[in-house]
């Protein structure tokens, strides 16, 4: 007999009301957003005369043709395609019949909206499985009264019902508006893994066609009548705030309708964890048109002062901190000087196995090394932005942001307004990558249309965007390992800090691996504000580490694919301490499949090759990076790539997605850094902040997914840290020269030249 | 302000604004034409992308009144039903992530395709070396600027 797998639908059973018994009925019918921007049917698809809502994830036109709503919101990562085909798999539909709706912020019906931590898919997985079952189960239960029958006899294929013995079948839409009456079943079978048609298949972005034809998806799109345009002037410079504004020329400037100064947050609100913000205080510009305030931004004369040594107070969910936050105008020299020092000095120790400082005293060989990185600039390609109309009785926010939830306890202490009188809808969003978590954006476009009582758009130059700040933080990290005289590792010591945080993971490996192991960290406070950037953390001590181990297995003596493959048997077999944060066995297996699929075994000539792996965000990633020299020019002619993910729900779209990252890691290393001279951001706009163009992305990528039926994990994220290392490794067989200050270009330029 | 004749995707129509206005602005804010996208402002992202008479311009660097009455074509008039054989390849390679650049992205190649039908991976490098894409979706670019190549000279 086949197994089984029931779900009780009472977790998360909220999601399985109906929007009408929630809301009074038709809230999502009635939604859409960017001023008559209908939904599209696909292609031959004619839209059903009534919809039946069988939950909140989905209704049913009396036509067949279903609705799936997709509740995170989508920047790139494609969950509003691969989110719904969890849906549609499990009720059991025609993929060419569904038409994918976004929800809107309603925290009474889903849970987790946001993106962030690549954890959409993993945790929506059991809900989105849910509700497809669920509401399959309410239709055949529907079919069994209409024709008299018991409900198990009933089975489904593609939108149809069947009752085989006595050949009757009907089409779901025939069978909805039963169905909607249907009590929410207590328990409902899921399929199992073998019997999945949608997943597993690559289908393509439900918004391409949208996307390619220019139709308004983005937040900046988003029109209403009477709308004003509105901008920012923010300090120039952190460590400093504002002191006066002389606006009369400014305000006189055709097209421009008031210019104030905004307080983004009440001195007495505790602010939450996501309510980080460089400027609270800036001026605000509104008018007619985008190009009439751009101009009378200019001719604003606004004085700046620095600010004193001071304390916010936050609540990081639940426990509150008070932060500090120092005055000074900072520099990226006194930065990197400031972080050295703690290269001799001891920190604060996290994890401690065996005795790390007697291995290192009666070892053979000792390996030190330091790796750097400064701040980066997220660079969303669509500058923050967001609509807001705010009356006396109601709030509309309309435009791109990760974290709506997050969000809205801000906004309706700011304007005054109870919660359930603020409406926020996700638009698409261009680009997040962490940057669009931190919302000071809505909050001020919501103050700016109060104040104005009108529609406004807040719109970002890229200039703004690109010197408010919440930025990744710069970080420095110390690796020192010991090797017995039989080149065994027996002594690991990592001691990582950063400003204003440190990158460490003292749990991930090769803690467990090494019976000696030793993990510190440290941070320097600093008024730079910094916010999550892809893989935050990760996305500095994964290249750090990989590098290291490189040269730890140079040391040694050994492949750097076998050295790791070592030390993930030893921790598989006997591991060190507790907690060890990864399977051995996964983590091991990203490996031997890259090592296979990259032809590692078998170098070729000319071809400088660099191996990498890394576990966050719960997948498992390996990465073979090629480089080569022509012409005194570095090129990637091929990135090859191994990820362990679990069960992958849209092959083409994951492929898309690591792609995505190998060039954004590559880009990052080798490019990416904002500066800073007393206080001020060196680069507020692309011809000074260099970005991975056409030409310096790899050639080729080819993506390799570990094969199991395990739940599936993150995609957004996993891909990206692991790259940066073995970017590294690569340049060193290229250049014969090890790598440590990123961004790497410089370095690698003038090795090129001397090649 | 300035009366300013222009013939936007084959349509001929007036609009009362500063002359300075970068075409960008106008496209979105007067004509309702958001596909074109605002990135950087200094002609450095390509996001802003159109045709000026069949060329790639930058539509934040090109002043209104420089464009009066010239052919001007955005991503809204490449085609009636998004049918233009390089948004095709678009579709077929599944290229865009956010798909923010991707019109800009699009623009440049139809202009590239438009002067030079069969081009080199080095000359498609080249050619779209102004449009950055975040995301990082180069790869699928280049391959569906190649399948647009194919496809058009069938
Ligand atoms: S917005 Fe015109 S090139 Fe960037
Ligand atoms: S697809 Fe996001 S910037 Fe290109």
């Amino acid at each position: 007999m086949m197994a089984q797998t029931l779900f009780k639908t009472s977790i998360g059973r909220r999601s399985f009301l109906k929007t009408s018994v929630l809301a009074g009925g038709g809230l999502m019918l009635s939604f859409s957003w960017l001023g008559g921007c209908q939904l599209n049917p696909k292609d031959g698809l004619t839209m059903p005369k009534e919809w039946f809502e069988l939950n909140g994830y989905l209704k049913i036109g009396e036509n067949g043709i279903v609705t799936i709503i997709s509740p995170n919101p989508e920047g790139g990562q494609n969950v509003k395609t691969s989110m719904p085909m969890i849906v549609a798999e499990e009720l059991d539909v025609d993929w060419k019949n569904v038409i994918v709706e976004q929800a809107p912020l309603n925290t009474e019906l889903y849970t987790r909206q946001f993106i962030g931590g690549s954890q959409a898919i993993r945790q929506g997985w059991r809900s989105l499985r849910l509700a497809g079952a669920s509401a399959r189960q309410m239709l055949r239960e529907a079919a069994a009264q209409a024709w008299q029958v018991s409900v198990e006899e009933i089975t489904t294929e593609a939108g149809t019902l069947f009752h085989k013995t006595s050949g009757k079948s009907a089409g779901y839409g025939e069978m909805a508006s039963a169905a909607a009456k249907i009590q929410v079943p207590k328990e409902v079978k899921v399929k199992e893994v073998k019997e999945f048609k949608i997943i597993g298949t690559s289908r393509k972005n439900v918004e391409g066609r949208k996307i390619i034809t220019g139709k308004p998806l983005f937040g900046i799109d988003t029109k209403r009548d009477g709308m004003l345009i509105a901008m920012i002037v923010h300090p120039p410079a952190f460590g400093m705030k504002l002191k006066s504004v002389e606006d009369s020329s400014a305000k006189g400037m055709p097209g421009i309708k008031d210019i104030f100064t905004i307080k983004t947050f009440d001195d007495a609100y505790e602010r939450q964890y996501f309510d980080t913000c460089t400027f609270p205080e800036v001026v605000a510009v509104v008018g007619n048109t985008t190009w009439e305030v751009l101009n009378a931004k200019k001719a604003l004369k606004v004085e700046w002062e620095t600010f004193s040594d001071h304390t916010i107070s936050r609540n990081a969910f639940g426990s509150t901190q008070a932060v500090d936050i120092p005055a000074g105008l900072e520099s990226t020299t006194e930065h990197m000087a400031n972080m050295a020092q703690w290269m001799t000095k001891s920190a604060n120790v996290v994890r401690r196995d065996g005795n790390p400082e007697l291995a290192f005293k009666n070892s053979a060989k000792i390996i030190e090394r330091t790796y750097t990185a400064p701040f980066l600039a997220h660079n969303c390609m669509e500058p923050m932005n967001f609509f807001a109309h705010v009356t006396a009785k109601k709030a509309e926010l309309v435009g791109p942001l990760q974290k709506p939830e997050f969000t809205e306890k801000a906004l309706s202490s700011r304007l005054g307004m109870p919660l359930e009188n603020i409406e926020i809808h996700m638009t698409r969003l261009g680009g997040g990558f962490g940057r669009r978590s931190y919302a000071h954006f809505l909050l001020e476009a919501a103050l700016i249309s109060q104040k104005m009582d009108a529609p406004i758009k807040l719109i970002y130059t890229r200039e703004d965007d690109m010197t408010s700040g919440i930025y990744r933080p710069t970080y420095s990290a110390t690796y020192r390992a010991a090797l017995d005289a039989d080149n065994n590792l027996i002594a690991f010591h990592v001691k990582a800090g950063g400003i204003p945080e440190s990158p460490l993971y003292a749990n991930r490996f090769p803690a467990g691996a090494v019976d000696n192991y030793l993990a510190e960290d440290w941070s320097i406070n600093s008024n730079i504000t910094v916010g999550s950037f892809r893989a935050p953390r990760s996305n500095f001590i994964a290249g750090a580490e990989q590098s290291f181990l490189d040269e730890v297995a140079e040391a040694a003596g050994k492949d750097p694919i076998a050295l790791r493959l070592e030390l993930l048997a030893r921790a598989s077999k006997n591991p060190v301490g507790e907690n060890n944060e990864y399977e051995a066995n996964r983590y091991a297996g990203v490996l031997e499949l890259v090592r296979e699929k990259s032809g590692w075994d078998n170098a070729k000539p000319h071809i400088h090759r660099g191996v990498a792996a890394y576990f966050c965000h719960n997948t498992y990633v390996a990465q073979v990076l090629e480089m080569t020299f022509e012409n005194g020019k570095p090129g990637i002619p091929r990135v090859c790539c191994a990820i362990d993910c679990g069960i992958v729900v849209n092959p083409d779209a994951a492929t898309n997605l690591a792609e995505g990252a190998i060039v954004d890691g590559i880009g990052n290393a080798l490019y990416g850094a904002m500066t800073f001279k007393e206080g001020l951001p060196e680069k507020n706009n692309f011809n000074k902040y260099r970005i991975i163009r056409h030409s310096e992305a790899p050639k080729s990528i080819d993506v390799h997914f570990v094969q199991n039926e395990i739940d599936p994990t993150g995609m957004g994220e996993p891909a990206f840290p692991p790259v940066i290392g073995a970017l590294a490794n690569a340049m060193y067989k290229a250049t014969n020269k090890r790598h440590y200050n990123q961004p790497f270009v410089q370095a690698l330029e003038t090795s090129a030249l001397r090649m | 302000m300035a009366v300013i004749n222009l013939n936007v995707n084959g349509k001929k129509q007036a609009v009362d604004v500063d002359p300075q206005t970068p075409m960008l602005w106008v496209l979105r804010e007067h004509l309702n034409l958001v596909g074109t996208k605002y990135g950087c402002g200094i002609a450095a992202c390509g996001a802003c992308t159109i045709h000026l008479e069949g060329m790639a311009v930058r539509s934040c660097q090109l002043p209104v009144s420089s464009a009066e009455n010239k052919a001007i074509t955005t991503i809204e008039g490449l085609s009636e039903n998004g049918d233009h054989p390089v948004q095709k390849a678009w579709l077929e390679h599944d290229v865009p992530q956010c798909g923010y650049c991707q019109s800009g992205q699009i623009m440049t190649a139809v202009a590239l395709l438009h002067d030079n039908p069969n081009p080199t991976d080095a000359e498609i490098e080249s050619a779209m070396h102004g449009n950055i894409c975040r995301c990082g979706t180069y790869l699928r670019i280049r391959a569906a600027v190649k399948t647009a190549a194919k496809s058009q000279s069938l």
